[in-house]
């Protein structure tokens, strides 16, 4: 029982020392939201302009929606994934990796705290973004099915987690360029996953990359429930992936990570800043 | 016999570590065999024993392989050779159990710099899983008693001096009690003050607590004013292991030899030389 009560309390240590830095770095955080909240606007004016830019008679409303989904939900997993795959590129970065890795702690304790802090963060960043962009458009959730885009957002939540921590291995195994490979990672992802159209419209070999993105299926599942009103049985083809991939890529993510971490303590890298 | 019942705190076996230049976790290296990458041997079969209570130096140039040695009894590293206890837990094999019982204060101060003191040291609290509201209590005494006033508590500390971060660092490390405290040139780029003020609290360390200390330095009065016993270490091989008195009475020329002439007898060269040896462009 002392044990758990030690561990919850070392997760808690990730948690208020992340909203700690979030408080301190806040003048970043507020140019990081005004970039994203302008990015949603561009992103879905887009949509509002269609009928202008083409001439033609386009369902505005639905493409505003269809945009606006893919941006708040890109928004919620890429905070997600950056807060979880930066955890050593960070702490190399302020130099306190040692002294981390040096604690008394489980890396399953670490990874707990840090997968915490990044899905509050996340939802509370995106909640943000959605309350001033719905200010600027009408956006009809008549038929959405708010529990079933819930269920899905969480589900989506442990594959990206278990994403997140097979890429931050990267950073540990590859010191000079890790960092650099994980912005590829989440660049690749929001190319294949459908952010901003329909995943059919890319070549099919980007299609195949697209069906082992879980941001496909999150994607996918929540226009589904947001447009369509599909309940959760409804979206079972979105929830299973999605539930298998989180299922398999955390235990595998937390092995890899151990591996990496006893690899680079043999190898003296652990230290060492690009 | 438990941790706290033996007599020895740290017991190095012929460790020794060899670090490649650009590795990268040998992944790479399999397809670099026509090419093969520099290696440098950074600690070379030591061997050696700190008593319990004690304040053991390690002294050496920069290079000499002094803070792989620290590293390698904190956990961070892995021997290549050799096994290294600490108070009879193999750091590989009991990775946990060491983990805390040690504490170590580096030559940088590794902080999150934009927090305050008490944000970094109530992180430092709850990573050894003391409760917050105890934690908090602690932090303040503890940076008072090191003369850190409590409005300086909140700040943060990349507005603070490198002697009061370094000061912080020292109580980050008293915040969790360890049995084992391995300082990492703690008073290296200090001003005179500063530095007396941190020699003064390891030798209140030793006094007043149950803490075993491993200090690494490359000052010599530093070394001869703390260390119980002294290693001397010279391209990561350990050359002399002894009292200060013992070393002046064995390597010594003249009765009135200092530590700066033993370490020239033991190595051939004054620690200056050493370090601009080792600053110097290879090839």
């Amino acid at each position: 029982m002392a044990t758990v009560i030690q561990e919850v309390r070392a997760s808690y240590a990730f948690v208020e020392r992340n909203i700690n830095l979030t408080r301190r770095y806040w003048g970043w955080e507020i140019v990081f939201l005004l970039y994203s909240i302008v990015n949603s606007l561009a992103v879905t004016f887009i949509g509002a302009a269609m009928q202008q830019i083409t001439g033609q008679k386009v369902d505005t409303s639905f493409l505003v929606l269809y945009l606006l989904i893919g941006t708040l939900v890109w928004s919620y997993l890429s905070v997600v994934f950056d807060a979880i795959s930066e955890m050593i590129t960070w702490e190399r970065w302020e130099g306190t990796i040692e002294y981390t890795f040096m604690a008394p702690v489980s890396r399953g304790t670490h990874m707990i705290g840090t997968v915490l802090f990044a899905i509050v963060y996340g939802i509370v960043r995106t909640g943000v973004i959605l309350v001033v962009v719905s200010a600027f458009f009408h956006v009809d959730l008549s038929k959405a099915d708010l529990f079933s885009s819930t269920v899905l957002l969480l589900v989506g939540s442990i594959s990206f987690v278990g994403l997140g921590i097979v890429a931050a291995v990267l950073p540990l195994m590859f010191t000079e360029r890790g960092s650099q490979m994980t912005r590829v990672v989440e660049a690749v992802l929001l190319l294949v996953s459908g952010v901003y159209y329909p995943v059919q419209v890319l070549p099919g070999w980007l299609q195949v990359i697209a069906r082992i993105s879980p941001a496909t299926y999150v994607l996918e599942g929540m226009r589904l429930s947001l447009m369509n009103g599909a309940n959760v049985p409804a979206l079972a083809g979105y929830l299973i992936p999605l539930l298998v991939m989180g299922l398999a890529s955390i235990p595998i993510g937390v092995v890899v990570f151990g591996w990496a971490e006893r690899a680079a303590k043999r190898s003296g890298t652990l230290k060492r800043s690009g | 016999m438990s941790e706290l019942e033996t007599p020895i705190a740290v017991e190095i076996e012929a460790v020794s570590k060899v670090f490649v230049d650009g590795a990268s976790l040998g992944i790479v290296d399999r397809f670099r065999r026509q090419h093969p990458r520099k290696s440098v041997l950074a600690v070379d079969a030591v061997s050696l024993s700190v008593q319990r209570g004690h304040i053991y130096g390690v002294l050496g140039a920069n290079g000499s392989g002094k803070s792989t040695l620290i590293r390698l009894v904190s956990t961070l590293l892995v021997p290549d050779q050799g096994r290294v206890l600490v108070f009879g837990h193999d750091v590989v094999k009991e990775e946990m159990t060491v983990k805390r019982l040690i504490n170590r204060v580096s030559v940088e101060a590794a902080f999150f710099r934009v927090l305050s003191p008490m944000e970094n040291l109530l992180y430092a609290a709850r990573l050894y899983g003391i409760d917050g509201g105890v934690a908090r209590k602690r932090i303040v005494e503890i940076l008072g008693q090191l003369g850190i006033e409590s409005e300086k508590v909140g700040e943060p500390l990349q507005k603070m001096s490198r002697g009061m971060q370094q000061k912080v660092a020292i109580a980050r490390a008293l915040l969790t009690s360890p049995v084992l405290l391995l300082l990492d040139e703690p008073t290296t780029g200090l001003d005179p003050r500063s530095k007396r003020e941190v020699q003064q609290l390891v030798l209140d360390l030793r006094a007043h607590h149950d803490t075993t200390v491993v200090l690494t330095t490359h000052d010599m009065d530093e070394a001869d004013r703390l260390c119980d016993r002294i290693a001397v270490l010279h391209h990561g091989r350990m050359v002399a292991d002894d009292t200060p008195a013992g070393l002046k009475r064995v390597h010594g020329a003249t009765p009135a030899a200092t530590l700066e002439d033993i370490f020239m007898a033991l190595t051939g060269h004054s620690i200056e030389e050493e370090e601009e040896e080792e600053a110097a462009p290879v090839g």
